[in-house]
């Protein structure tokens, strides 16, 4: 505890609104605790700095970069196919999805097309996808709030079953490696689709029992309910994307904007929050997931036959024309873009991520401003952060 | 989303002395982008978030690029000695460092825009203004543009190393950095003893 060098409060500290008033005249000595890098509640190597009023935060900075590896130089130093087992390792639980966000950009930039099923295949494995991301992160939670082991080991059950298909079709649960620039590594296995069909026919079981397991849960909403609360403004300004902005009830969903792949063509609804509290947070997640499962519902139904992957699509040699672009996905963490510049080489000139958990943590502080220690975890487990992506 | 002969005729029009040029982008992606002046790079930001008709009010993805310093080759006709010839000549363009913004309108749907900034050089003259002010997501990314590529954001709150720790002193991601050999070599007393050691060594062996 250093409370010496907080006697001169920083340039650019301040208190903002939430904490002052009641609070203001009877602040007493203040705490600096540094809240992990090993802490299991961070959901990584990620640390914050908080300055703390008995328990009140009144100021926090994260700190991040441990995890840092330049992906990004990597990227520039490997052709364009090389990068593609590295996308895994950003959002290690979602691989498909960035995967997807790759090849899209590497198309747009290289004017290539993509056979029916493989947009297809693409969807149902995006999907799937954030299956497992809403699943896992409702128990990553609620295991935040002190609800140990059970709710966390059901979502592990159910997300064992949807990574047993990814396993099947590209030979690896979590590091998929599976899509290809025009299209997809391999076509699906004998029987996969109705493998898929089964896991997918019998998930709104699970959901409709953890949603009673845990939404009306009186501990959960006390603690959940009024809790970092995201103005809807300050979301739309700080470029939070995914569950958390629509949550502050932002209407604005990718796979609805920017129609791309073949989304035009399934119905699905785009939940949105009132509050933009951390309750808010989950149960968009959950009702999202719903509307997941009617996408793939569609999707599986109508999966045409034909090649999956664009015969004028090269692997080797590979070299798209000078010029730039930016292609993005609404990854199950939010706005998922790969900006891309070519100079007519193997290799990318610039390669840059746009990783969605890096950019929502900007208004983490906002969030945590005036509530106490034990509601930072809870806000930043509401964040949805995986730090493969935030640090790269 | 109007088209951006239009839209750079808008600024013109909207922010008095702004000076935008158009880029043009060769890939089939055809996203081309405005070149706008450092100088009024927050005034011109302020007018695409507030203009009705534009109301780019989400900052989505800003990056940095680190363009090196090029040699044109041109070859141009010069009288020796009376003959005429031809001789190759070497023009150096200087390098500089680039902010790439890309913007979208939650409110009305279209998008991107894709706004440049460019340093005067790579070396000494690296400020940009930060559009933090009018964007909020420009907070950390312009951080880590300023982390990695060195480009110092003028006005930004917290201009902080983001990904590289603090005591870390070169910026990774442009073109001519070299990495360090031993990343975790640390002085030691050895090393003085080591030095003063040296005297004693006959001339030939001095390592």
């Amino acid at each position: 505890m250093s409370t010496e060098a907080l006697a001169e409060p920083p340039k650019n500290y301040e208190v903002r609104p939430k904490s002052s008033g009641q609070f203001e005249d009877d602040m007493g000595e203040l705490l600096e605790v540094s809240m992990g890098p090993h802490h299991p509640s961070t959901h990584g190597v990620f640390r914050m700095d908080v300055v703390l009023d008995g328990e009140r935060v009144v100021k926090l900075k994260p700190v991040f970069g441990y995890l840092h590896r330049n992906h990004e130089k990597i990227g520039e130093g490997a052709s364009y196919l090389a990068s593609m087992p590295y996308t895994d390792r950003l959002d290690y639980f979602c691989s498909m999805t960035n995967n997807w966000a790759y090849a899209l950009s590497v198309e747009k930039l290289a004017g290539l097309q993509v056979p029916e099923r493989a947009e297809y295949i693409r969807v149902i494995t995006a999907e799937l996808t954030r299956l497992v991301n809403h699943t896992c992160l409702m128990g990553f939670l609620v295991q935040d709030m002190g609800a140990l082991g059970t709710p966390l080991m059901y979502a592990f059950r159910e997300r064992e079953k949807i990574l047993d298909l990814f396993e099947s079709l590209s030979g690896a649960r979590m590091m998929c490696n599976y899509m290809r620039f025009g299209g997809c590594r391999c076509d699906l296995p004998t029987g996969w689709l109705e493998q898929a069909q089964k896991v997918v026919d019998e998930y709104p079981r699970f959901l409709d029992e953890y949603e009673r397991l845990l939404m009306g849960n009186e501990i959960l909403m006390a603690r959940s309910q009024n809790v970092g609360v995201l103005p809807k403004e300050l979301a739309v300004s700080a470029g939070i994307t995914g569950p958390m902005l629509r949550a502050s009830g932002v209407n604005y969903d990718i796979r609805k904007v920017d129609k791309y792949g073949i989304y035009d063509r399934f119905t699905f609804r785009v939940p949105l929050g009132d509050h933009g509290d951390v309750y808010d947070r989950l149960m968009v997640r959950l009702l999202e997931m719903r509307e997941s499962l009617g996408i793939l519902q569609q999707a599986l139904k109508s999966i045409p036959d034909g090649p999956v992957v664009d015969p004028r699509a090269k692997l080797r040699g590979f070299k798209p024309k000078a010029g730039e672009a930016y292609g993005r996905i609404e990854a199950p963490k939010g706005e998922l873009g790969f900006y891309l510049i070519s100079d007519g080489s193997p290799n990318p000139y610039r390669y840059r991520v746009r990783p969605p958990s890096f950019v929502n943590l900007t208004v983490l502080e906002d969030m945590c401003l005036g509530h106490t220690v034990a509601d930072v975890v809870i806000i930043l487990g509401s964040v949805d952060i995986v730090l493969g992506e935030v640090d790269r | 989303m109007k088209d951006l002969e239009s839209i750079k005729q808008q600024i013109e029009a909207g922010v008095a002395g702004a000076q935008v040029s158009l880029v043009p982008n060769d890939s089939p992606a055809n996203q081309p982008s405005l070149l706008v002046d450092a100088a009024h790079g927050l005034a011109v930001a302020t007018f695409l978030r507030d203009e009705a008709e534009l109301r780019f009010d989400y900052c989505s993805n800003v990056t940095g690029v680190d363009w090196m310093e090029t040699e044109q080759k041109t070859k141009v006709k010069q009288v020796f000695d009376g003959e005429e010839k031809e001789v190759e000549q070497v023009v150096k363009m200087p390098g500089y460092l680039e902010a790439v913004y890309h913007l979208y309108s939650m409110e009305l749907r279209h998008g991107p825009l894709v706004i440049r900034l460019r340093t005067k050089n790579r070396t000494d003259e690296v400020e940009l203004p930060s559009l933090t002010p009018v964007w909020r997501s420009c907070e950390f990314q312009e951080r880590e543009i300023y982390d990695l590529y060195g480009i110092v954001f003028a006005g930004h709150p917290d201009l902080r190393r983001i990904l590289m720790w603090d005591e870390f002193k070169d910026h990774p991601m442009r073109k001519d950095y070299v990495e360090p050999d031993d990343y975790e070599y640390e002085p030691t007393p050895h090393d003085e003893v080591l030095a003063k050691s040296k005297a004693h060594y006959p001339a030939e062996v001095k390592p």
